[in-house]
């Protein structure tokens, strides 16, 4: 059995099989990842990462801020671009990434979402600046939050990035 | 690229085409529906491959029974 480490969230229980090491059952590693960019290069890194954290046992802690707040709005996140220095790739980029039938990122979330070891914070400052309701935001998004929530995480995460 | 004497898979993975973290995913998610002692043969042509397969493989305790390479596509057989 696994359970979620984090206080403020519903205990998830899952069966899992009897290849999980049970010190790691009991109490699985965690990444913990700040996402304040907007941009599709890194809100792809960010996914990446989590997606093969969750693949290993881990659990993903996502705060999105700033601007990767802005991607958890409904619609958004699959219209994500890139940075202005390297506009001129972006057709490139995205014509290729459509070709090698990569999932989106809205994709590769979701999936990941289903594996019970993702988590997604959205900031509430931000959140409050834009004038942003929950509403607006995807339906994975687990936990309206506060930098405290996710010091919470991170002071006890494995592995915290500022992306 | 068959050796006779090798265990026979219960079930095929084919990855080729797909890109990191597409190929160690879709192998924990197989993993996932086997039960223990069950084969798995995942083929896989990212380069990166190389190094994720057995680096779950090693993660989740899973045995690799044996990596192989023809041109460019590696053949894992990963026993659960």
């Amino acid at each position: 059995m696994i359970i979620s480490g984090h206080r403020s969230l519903p205990l998830l229980v899952r069966e899992e099989e009897d290849y999980v090491l049970t010190e790691q059952a009991v109490s699985p590693k965690k990444l913990a990842l700040v996402i304040a960019s907007g941009t599709l290069d890194k809100l792809y890194c960010a996914l990446i990462m989590s997606t093969t954290a969750v693949s290993i046992n881990w659990e993903a802690h996502l705060y999105f801020t700033f601007w990767g707040l802005m991607l958890l709005r409904k619609g958004e996140m699959d219209r994500a671009s890139i940075d202005a220095t390297f506009k001129g790739l972006e057709d490139t980029l995205k014509k290729r990434i459509a070709e090698m039938k990569y999932p989106t990122p809205y994709e590769m979330l979701r999936q990941a979402k289903a594996t019970g070891r993702l988590f997604i914070y959205a900031c509430t400052p931000t959140m409050g600046m834009f004038n942003i309701k929950k509403d607006d935001l995807i339906p994975e998004v687990d936990v309206l939050a506060g930098v405290p929530q996710f010091l919470d995480i991170a002071e006890h995460a494995d592995v915290t990035l500022f992306i | 690229m068959v050796d006779e004497k090798e265990p026979k898979p219960d079930r095929t993975l084919d990855c080729t085409g797909l890109f990191c973290p597409v190929p160690v995913f879709q192998t924990r998610q197989e993993l996932d529906k086997m039960g223990k002692y069950q084969i798995l043969e995942v083929l896989a042509d990212d380069p990166a491959a190389e190094g994720d397969i057995p680096s779950l493989a090693r993660r989740l305790n899973i045995k690799i029974l044996k990596i192989d390479k023809q041109k460019d596509i590696l053949r894992f057989l990963l026993q659960k």
